[in-house]
């Protein structure tokens, strides 16, 4: 996927400016959120299973080679072959590889995120072969020609009239604005590619150590078709989605459905082992699947190893002031909101996303949510203190820190600073004792006044108190 | 150096994991696996798993039938059916097709589905109390197409194999089948999306209903 997170500002603003994003996020933003609560007071020991979920994730950091070696022997042993990726272009190069060896010439996809990392779809066009997306949200962005802006709502920003639009102009149908007529539009459009189709490829939710499986967590059932009904499966997942056992699923997937999208559980749940059975009806003859790194081993053994515990539910973004206005695009790559603010540098580059891990105010709703408890505020300024000490921050904002640093460690020189900064901001609220604008932080009161400060310190005010 | 190999030494440097392949820890790692923990689970109240499995279906969007043997099967079936004005020819799974279908009136395939298939009936390997959920196991007479395809997927469960949670259902698949088959899917109601405009729509890709007879 284009990588635009270098110019997150401005992507901001055009996202702040644009009526009808703004209009879709407060229309549709909140229902995730009202529907993780309600589903969560089924849990009564909510704080018990998240202690559980994220212990058995960090068992699995902590030993993931052990268990990738593990899963991998048991995946062979049933027939799956297993492929390693060390960067994104390597998944596109040995997909492509797959698929003309076997004269692949149409794939059906469900949704991987890790397919949008490499812009799998790109690759395989220029291949001359066709991918066509079958998750609705993902079908819907690729007939308009746009990147997901959540990673299990992909078309989150859009309204009914924008899809409406979209079919009636590319299935050269009559528009119609029903919602449930435009899925059976799409299912009646996709139905005959699901049949059609050379290759399946889908992401995985977790790779299973103990059997050598991959399971997929899913709603539409388009899932099941692409894993099913074309001769050739390839799942494509990161190197981080394993875990040990069956029962360590059990417990991570009742977390990850009722955070996603506030069901106790999701229409199915696939594992799948392996290509067809000798004697099975139906089923794919070729059953691979592609571990891909690409930056993740960065990762560990690193304060950022916490992040690598995500199980994709999305509830950081969903619940994240921040991705309520902006919407996902704006981050400028795959993974949006508040785990996209820590995963995004360290996949790409920190020097490629200076900004993301400064879009927060480090509310700590995102923690709050998290089902497997990654401090993601911490995480951000885990990585703003990086971004500074690489010297990677704007030349004025490491002047105003080392002046700030130089003041604040003399203290007389400090409490005369800040006492007449004080004065001079009082003068400058007028009668009002508001600040409309402050030289140099423009940024800051274009939309809003700061409240003048009273004239005093709160040193002056303490000691006044004191005596 | 293999793509492989790089992969597990970034892996094993960055864990701060002493020389190049695991030892210690994978006897360790197998050793757990091999130890089978549960995790904790949420402790609200039901004890009867059968009327949890139905309540929790009909939750899902699902509607439950409940009959006293396999052999009044056929005839619940053909009731639903005519009751919904639906059609009375089904695809079925082969394990199935000992059954009385055509006295009940339904004339019935045991194969996997095709797309023209508009009924699709199957059995359970089992089915999870805790959250209406069907277990379905593939196998050269349990297709998985018969429960993707048709619009209608009509589901028969044994209420004697109506089981807790999914740890339970693993256990049961464990116990009785060894590894685990190609696909295993867990069924939990209709298909649905809500990618437009987080408006929950019934009947995504796959069935657009499901319809579980209990019986036993």
């Amino acid at each position: 996927m284009l990588l635009t997170s270098s110019s997150f500002k401005r992507n901001v603003r055009r996202k702040l400016e644009d009526p009808s994003l703004q209009r879709n996020m407060k229309r549709f933003g909140g229902r995730f959120v009202e529907a993780r609560a309600a589903v969560m007071t089924e849990v009564d020991n909510l704080e018990e299973i998240r202690v559980a979920a994220a212990a058995i994730r960090d068992r699995s950091l902590a030993n993931l080679d052990s268990y990738l070696m593990e899963f991998e022997a048991q995946a062979q042993a049933r027939g799956t072959q297993v492929h390693w990726a060390e960067t994104a272009q390597d998944v596109n190069r040995i997909l492509i590889e797959i698929a003309r060896s076997n004269g692949v010439r149409k794939i059906v996809k469900s949704k991987s995120m890790v397919s949008e990392e490499s812009g799998l779809n790109d690759a395989v066009a220029a291949a001359g072969m066709q991918a066509i997306e079958t998750d609705l949200g993902e079908y819907i962005l690729q007939l308009a020609e746009e990147p997901p802006s959540h990673i299990i709502a992909p078309a989150i920003h859009k309204s009914v009239e924008e899809v409406a639009q979209l079919f009636s102009e590319k299935h050269h149908t009559p528009r119609q604005t029903d919602i449930p007529a435009l899925c059976r539009e799409a299912r009646e459009q996709l139905r005959p590619h699901f049949l059609s189709a050379d290759m399946g490829i889908s992401g995985g939710n977790f790779l299973i150590a103990e059997t050598g499986s991959v399971v997929i967590v899913t709603n539409e059932g388009n899932g099941r078709m692409v894993t099913t009904l074309p001769r050739i499966h390839v799942a494509i997942t990161g190197i981080e989605k394993v875990l040990p056992t069956l029962n360590d699923f059990s417990t991570v997937v009742r977390l990850l459905t009722r955070s996603a999208t506030g069901q106790s559980i999701t229409n199915y749940v696939s594992m799948l082992t392996g290509p067809r059975r000798e004697g099975d009806q139906d089923g794919p003859e070729q059953s691979h699947i592609i571990l891909v790194d690409s930056g993740r081993s960065r990762l560990l053994g690193t304060e950022l190893q916490q992040a690598l515990r995500c199980i994709r539910c999305g509830a950081c973004m969903n619940h994240c002031p921040v991705y309520q206005n902006i919407g996902g695009h704006a981050y400028g790559w795959v993974y949006p909101g508040p785990i996209g603010a820590v995963l995004t540098p360290s996949y790409v580059g920190l020097e490629n996303a200076l900004d993301l891990p400064q879009a927060s105010t480090l509310c700590g709703a995102c923690q709050v949510v998290c089902p497997v408890k990654i401090p993601l505020p911490e995480l951000m300024r885990v990585l703003r203190e990086k971004s500074f000490q690489q010297g990677l921050r704007p030349w004025h904002e490491r002047w105003s820190i080392f002046l700030w640093r130089t003041a604040a460690s003399h203290p007389r020189l400090y409490a005369g600073l800040t006492r007449l900064a004080v004065r001079l901001l009082r003068r400058l609220g007028g009668k009002d004792r508001l600040l409309h604008r402050l030289p140099g932080l423009d940024g800051w009161t274009e939309g809003r006044d700061m409240p003048a400060p009273s004239g005093q310190t709160f040193r002056e005010l303490y000691r006044k108190r004191q005596s | 150096m293999s793509a492989r190999d790089n992969i597990l030494a970034r892996v094993r440097s960055g864990l701060g994991l002493p020389g190049n392949v695991p030892g210690a820890e994978r006897d360790k790692a197998r050793a757990y696996i091999a130890e089978q923990p549960r995790g904790p689970r949420p402790t609200y109240g039901w004890s009867d798993g059968v009327a949890r499995f139905c309540e929790r279906s009909e939750k899902l969007g699902s509607s439950v039938d409940r009959v006293g043997s396999l052999a009044e099967v056929p005839q619940a079936v053909a009731r639903y059916l005519q009751s919904k004005t639906l059609p009375t020819s089904a695809v079925i799974w082969p394990v199935l097709n000992a059954l009385p279908w055509a006295a009940a009136g339904l004339a019935v395939q045991a194969r996997s589905a095709q797309d023209s298939d508009l009924v699709g009936i199957t059995g359970a390997f089992c089915a999870v109390a805790e959250t209406g959920t069907l277990m379905l196991l593939s196998g050269k007479d349990t297709p998985a197409t018969v429960s993707l395809l048709p619009e209608t997927h009509i589901a028969l469960v044994d209420v004697t194999r109506i089981v807790p949670g999914m740890e339970e259902a693993w256990a049961l698949m464990k116990a009785e089948q060894g590894a685990p088959p190609r696909a295993v899917n867990f069924v939990s109601g209709p298909s649905r999306t809500a990618d437009i405009e987080q408006t929950i729509v019934i009947g995504a890709h796959g069935p657009y209903r499901v319809h579980v007879v209990c019986y036993g």
